[in-house]
């Protein structure tokens, strides 16, 4: 069925490519990354099934409406929401290649994200000290676990960003480093999304029920 | 004092945990470690610890990483398969009151790491590794997207493979089955090592297992050499496609259902406990949600080698071709909505049972439908009869029964009867060893002489075919049987009497297949000590039909001087057709990656990690942990990671292929 | 090639040599029965499909083979609308008779329904009460309580043939699988849970039962004796067991609870009324709270901060032995069951709101209302344990 080969234009096929196509050195990195990140997704989809059966398991202990704090949840999620805002802002100055102003939003974000993970901390601290620990109930091991690990996500956010701090200071806004920027940026709004879903789930609809 | 002092520093490790009065594992030790300083001792005396760590263990080079895959998945057979010898001699001794050889402790952990190293560090690593070796060249790429990311992948699976090695050692394995269900995994009824060595082994290996995943399919998405639309790869590559979706979008399932599973046994929270409102059907749903498409994970890409070797052998192009993506496709969806029926007996009810049922038998639609384009690809045909090609007829007998008894098994009032019993374990091992294994036979057959230059024996592997298929049948024939007499699986002892000729015939079947193996390892030291080899110098000793065969064997490092441009599904055939010609000079100089020591720097502080987590050395722990994190971070202030190759040594390298290629005309 | 076909055969042929002394081919239930019936249907419709596709792998290698050069060689035909067909359609329509026979079987067969028949054309007569069986997966033995005889044994089975038996199946720590393979398919038994399972035995005899499900240590010997009896073989077995000396209670099971291998069979004439409820509660233990009783609360919100410490120390099962490194001390939630206990905790509801009485941040809800709003379901379900309890008490007395 194909043993007449035909280019478009007419002329003889040609089977190797003389002259290569420029391909990007992180031409797959970012869609990499992507990938990854849907990984990463599943992880939380996992997390929000287990809450989804055992959030209302409190094993006659504390319910979420006993426990949660919803102005406070909702200056961390500022905080959060924020931060993803500012990392937009360094995006746009890593267009332009302007370095200061990059790492200046870097660094916003940076605490931002710091505020965030404080907020939580003291959240679970508070919560532990009230005796509503993750051993109490299967509810409380869902959710310690489930914002724990967004916790966790954010925390190794703020490392890389340090480091990516560290590279950009040391060898400027060149490509190899404006992709690790473009990665992060992906993390990062990637975390907002995730944290609305926990917001939304485990916080607004634990107060509503 | 000094107790507590050496209990912070090895935590619950102590000489006790030693399995010394087991006298068969002392003995296993005493030959392995005497094997192991055999060899050390010989690429000591042979000084060729320098030549692996800079061609073998630093390389990111695909085809080296993926050979190493293929290695690492053939030593663990063996281990894989000594366990199955044990079961099957004590299931043929224990009855009339005898114990058997074996006492609960050691069989219970025996079915367990059996099923274990099976599937995540045998079947796993070979599929990889063909993946690993065999995609990036048939899409005409010179290497994966992530180079390092492949070598640290394949560092990972091997930690966890040290892992579950250092088990029948150090402590002990997990004595729960395969998949550890709560509660019994849990620290309650399981407080020793065993289920933290499932834990962190599998863990390990799985966070190579999902990048090795992100990282092919980076690769076939866009790496492909020009002209190659998706509908235009070779088989192989569209269900190695679909095989890295299934493991990206399964295997963080299992991490995170072993992550809660940790969590319960180390720091005693409440998810698939019975008091405090855990539960633990939500890890059975959990880990077969993860389980059933890791089936397909591994069939898929057999698949796709039986179609390379059912086109190549019958000197056609593959009938279907359309088809067979779609087929791929579909079972690739499909196999998420079927992992109910792992546990129809847990008491769902009928109308969810039935529609798992169902949705399983839909999946045999376009399995079926695969098996008939590699019928009618033989259809008028000129079928040639080498190696990789009785490998695919054994399979398709083969494999048509295991589907019949799946399909059976889907039916639910019937797997009320089956299920757990003999005739389960028979169909997913005529599943698994009549498709996953006799695909990676076929496909260690088909791409030996372009991985090494030369092929394999032939005599001894036919010999091997032979041992297998009958063995296979011996073996497993019985427990199909004894599946009907309503026989459960993992049982130690048995008290009817009738029953043990059954299981003396099964465990003749095992013999042969070790026979099979053995011959297989005759085959491969006599092709590759042996004088007479039947070298390949075109770089195309099976007349194929794809872009690998394009190339020399083995191919150079770069795989193409000059990148194919695709007109055709079949590449290869088509440019043979049209003669085209490799140009033989104007090379251009080549980008490659640099190797790099950080994928196994990271992986051996992994298992140090997983070491400390299972002993409880948590000073240990912390300290590897700090290392990961710390040389991860000092591999990214390494910016300096490629390299051209120069225009002469290309030159030379192409020139002696066009000599070779003269000089085999 | 003929080779690989013939061993293919070699299980075939084994599963009709097999038949003669299978359960599960030849049952003594019919339930069991309709299930074997359900193998032979699929195989035979799989078979439609199966043995075509082999004969033809076999013809087509042989007569394609390369030293044959009269057979056609067409290389580059690789398309066949019509066949692509016919090769999605056969397994279609073979699927779809399947799906239908699999809808129909599985609702007919579900171990949850009850018996419409005791055999082909033998509907349950009206009068006829289905036999109560209450199963308990212990480690590694089965307990079997009938509660309209007040007896339970350990490891033997005994019912009359021809009547109907419903069981009712829970597990005291992991999970098992309770399967009499000449009765009835198997069903899970999970701690903490209770599955169903309906099916008659029609044949009298000896049967074995087994534990399908792998549950640690012991398993291998975790088997059991059903005896299929004539009604009057029943009674006189009845009267048997009600002459044991040995009566059920709470303290009796949990230490027959406690792990064991290759128990004989053992009979109690009383069983404690209530047992089997509180087996699956997972409340044999008086002062843990009940499954059932945690579950309500949950429902109404749970004890607030009141039940954070509402614990005792788990005294059973290993005690400090087997805890998590990171874990508390094992504790189970205590039960409510005095009224004093009742009214202490309500006092200790709306009381815990005063350490933190400010809130945190910000101008959020007035702390102190919200908490005595969140109590009040949780206030109200203590109103009514403690009156009930008081009921009991009164009655007590």
């Amino acid at each position: 069925m194909s043993s007449q080969v035909q280019t478009a234009d007419g002329e003889a096929p040609q089977y190797y490519e003389l002259v290569p196509q420029h391909h990007s050195a992180h031409g797959s990195t970012q869609i990499g990354f992507w990938i990854y990140l849907m990984s990463d997704c599943l992880i939380f989809a996992s997390l929000f099934a287990i809450y989804g059966v055992l959030g209302a398991n409190y094993a006659a202990g504390p319910s979420p409406e006993h426990l949660f704090n919803l102005p406070l949840v909702a200056v961390s999620t500022a905080a959060l929401l924020l931060s993803s805002i500012t990392y937009g802002f360094a995006m746009l100055d890593m267009e332009e290649g302007k370095q200061r102003g990059t790492v200046l939003w870097l660094a916003i974000t940076g605490l931002l994200g710091a505020v965030f993970l404080g907020l939580t901390l003291y959240e679970f601290y508070h919560m532990i000290h009230e005796g509503a620990v993750p051993q109490r109930s299967a509810f409380l091991s869902a959710f310690f676990v489930l914002v724990g690990t967004h916790a966790l996500h954010v925390t190794f956010g703020i490392i890389w960003l340090v480091t990516l701090l560290a590279q950009i200071g040391w060898k400027g806004l060149i490509p190899a480093n404006k992709i690790r920027v473009q990665c992060l940026s992906m993390f990062w709004h990637f975390l907002d999304v995730i944290w609305i879903g926990v917001f939304t789930v485990v916080y607004l609809m634990g107060m509503l029920r | 004092m000094t107790n507590e002092f050496w209990s912070f520093i090895f935590g619950r490790l102590t000489w006790d945990v030693l399995p010394l009065h087991e006298p068969i594992v002392v003995v296993t030790f005493i030959v392995v470690a005497l094997a192991g300083l055999a060899v050390v001792g010989a690429l000591t005396y042979f000084k060729l610890w320098g030549y692996l760590w800079t061609e073998w263990f630093t390389s990111v080079d695909h085809k080296k990483v993926g050979i190493m895959y293929m290695v690492l998945g053939l030593i663990m057979l063996l281990r894989g398969f000594a366990d199955a010898l044990m079961m099957r001699l004590q299931q043929a001794m224990a009855f009339n009151g005898s114990e058997g050889y074996l006492n609960a402790h050691h069989y219970d952990q025996l079915f367990s790491v059996h099923g274990v190293i099976m599937i995540f560090f045998v079947a796993m690593p070979l599929i990889t590794g063909f993946m690993n070796y065999v995609v990036p060249l048939q899409i005409g790429a010179r290497d994966v997207s992530f180079p390092f990311l492949n070598n640290f992948s394949f560092w990972m699976t091997a930690g966890g493979a040290v892992l579950i090695m250092a088990s029948l050692f150090v402590g002990e394995f997990a004595q729960t089955g395969w998949l550890a269900f709560p509660p019994l995994s849990g620290i309650e009824q399981s407080p020793a090592s065993g289920v933290d060595y499932y834990i962190w082994a599998l863990q390990i290996a799985g966070v190579g297992t999902t990048l090795s995943g992100v990282n092919l399919i980076a690769t076939i998405i866009k790496m492909r050499a020009p002209g190659m639309t998706l509908m235009k790869m070779p088989v192989f590559t569209w269900t190695s496609l679909c095989t890295n979706v299934l493991i990206v979008a399964s295997f963080p399932i299992l991490t995170a259902v072993l992550t809660l599973l940790a969590l319960d046994r180390y720091v005693g929270t409440n998810f698939f406990t019975s008091d405090f409102g855990g539960s633990s059907m939500m890890y059975i749903n959990l880990i077969w949600i993860w389980g059933h498409p890791e089936v397909y994970i591994l069939i898929l890409p057999a698949f796709g080698i039986f179609s390379e070797v059912a086109s190549t052998f019958s000197g056609k192009r593959l009938f279907g071709y359309t088809s067979m993506v779609y087929a791929t496709v579909v079972i690739t969806v499909l196999s998420y909505l079927v992992w109910l029926h792992h546990f129809f007996t847990m008491g769902s009810g009928a109308s969810v049972n039935s529609f798992f049922g169902i949705t399983t038998m839909i999946i045999s639609i376009p399995t079926g439908a695969k098996i008939f384009n590699w019928l009618f690809t033989m259809y008028k045909g000129r079928i040639r009869f080498e190696l990789p090609m009785m490998w695919l007829i054994a399979f398709m007998l083969t494999f048509s029964i295991g589907g019949m008894t799946g399909v059976l098994l889907a039916v639910p009032p019937a797997d009320f009867v089956l299920h757990n019993s003999l005739f389960l374990v028979a169909h997913f091992h005529n599943v698994i060893i009549g498709g996953v294994l006799f695909g990676i036979f076929a496909g260690i057959n088909y791409w030996w002489p372009k991985a090494f230059g030369y092929k394999l024996n032939q005599f001894w592997g036919k010999i091997s075919f032979w041992l297998w298929n009958v063995g296979f049948w011996l073996a497993f024939g019985p427990l199909y049987v004894l599946g009907l007499m309503g026989v459960t699986r993992r049982l130690r002892t048995f008290d009817d009497p009738s029953l043990q000729i059954w299981f003396i015939i099964a465990g003749i079947g095992a013999l042969v297949i070790a026979g099979g193996i053995a011959a297989m390892a005759i085959q491969f030291a006599v092709s590759i000590l042996g004088k007479n080899k039947e070298w390949d110098t075109t770089g195309d000793p099976w007349n194929g039909r794809t872009l690998e065969w394009a190339t020399s064997s083995p191919p150079p490092q770069y795989n193409f001087a000059f990148t194919p441009v695709i007109h055709d599904n079949d590449a290869w055939a088509d440019m043979k057709k049209h003669h085209a010609q490799q140009p033989t000079k104007d090379f251009l100089e080549i980008h490659m990656p640099r190797n790099t020591g950080t994928g196994v720097i990271l992986a051996a502080l992994s298992v140090v990690l997983g070491f400390a987590l299972i002993w409880y050395m948590w000073w240990l722990a912390i300290l590897s942990f700090v290392g990961i994190i710390g040389a991860a971070i000092i591999h990214t202030f390494n910016y300096d990671r490629d390299y051209h190759i120069p225009v002469e040594a290309i030159a030379e390298v192409e020139d002696r292929r066009m000599r070779l290629l003269s000089g085999a005309q | 090639m003929s080779r690989p076909i013939k061993f293919s055969l070699v299980p075939i042929l084994a599963l009709l040599l097999a038949g003669c002394s299978s359960d599960v081919i030849s049952p003594a239930g019919d339930i069991a029965m309709q299930q074997r019936d359900l193998i032979i249907i699929a195989t035979a419709l799989m078979l439609l499909i199966i043995i075509p596709v082999m004969v033809l792998v076999v013809l087509f290698a042989r007569k394609y083979r390369e030293g044959n050069k009269a057979a056609k060689y067409e290389p580059d035909w690789d398309h066949s609308t019509h066949l692509e067909l016919v090769i999605w359609a056969a397994p279609l329509a073979i699927i779809i008779c399947l799906g239908a026979v699999t809808w129909v079987s599985t609702h007919l067969l579900d171990p949850y329904r009850e018996l419409g028949r005791i055999a082909p054309g033998q509907p349950v007569a009206a009068q006829v009460e289905p036999l109560e069986v209450e199963v308990v997966a212990l480690d590694w033995k089965w307990m079997f309580i009938y509660p309209q005889y007040d007896l339970a044994t350990v490891n033997e089975l005994v019912v009359p043939v021809d009547r109907p038996i419903s069981f009712k199946l829970t597990s005291s720590t992991v999970m098992n699988s309770f399967y009499i393979p000449a009765m009835a398919g198997m069903i899970y038994a999970m701690p903490g849970m209770q599955t169903r399972l309906h099916a008659v035995i029609n044949v009298p005899g000896e049967y074995k039962g087994i534990a399908a499900h792998y549950s640690g240590h012991g398993f291998s010997g975790m088997h059991f004796v059903t005896k299929g009896v004539s009604d009057s073989e029943f009674d006189a077995w009845v009267a048997d067991v009600k002459a044991s000396p040995d009566m059920l209670d709470r303290n009796r099971y949990l230490d027959v609870a406690k792990p064991s291998e290759h128990v004989p069979v053992m009979h109690f004439a009383g069983v404690e009324s209530g047992l089997y409820t509180a087996v699956v509660n997972m409340c044999v233990e008086r002062d843990k709270m009940c499954v059932s009783e945690m579950m309500s609360i949950d429902a109404q919100g749970g004890l607030g901060h009141a039940g954070v410490d509402n614990l005792a120390p788990a005294l059973y099962g290993g005690g400090e032995k087997n805890r998590a490194p990171f874990g508390p001390q094992k504790t189970y939630v205590a039960a409510i069951c005095s009224t004093d206990e009742a009214i202490a905790m309500t006092g200790k509801l709306p009381a815990i709101a005063a350490p933190d009485s400010t809130p945190l941040l910000g101008r959020g809800l007035s702390r102190s209302e919200a908490i005595a709003t969140v109590n009040q379901p949780a206030l109200a379900w203590l109103a009514g344990k403690i009156a009930s309890l008081e009921t009991i008490a009164a009655e007590a007395l």
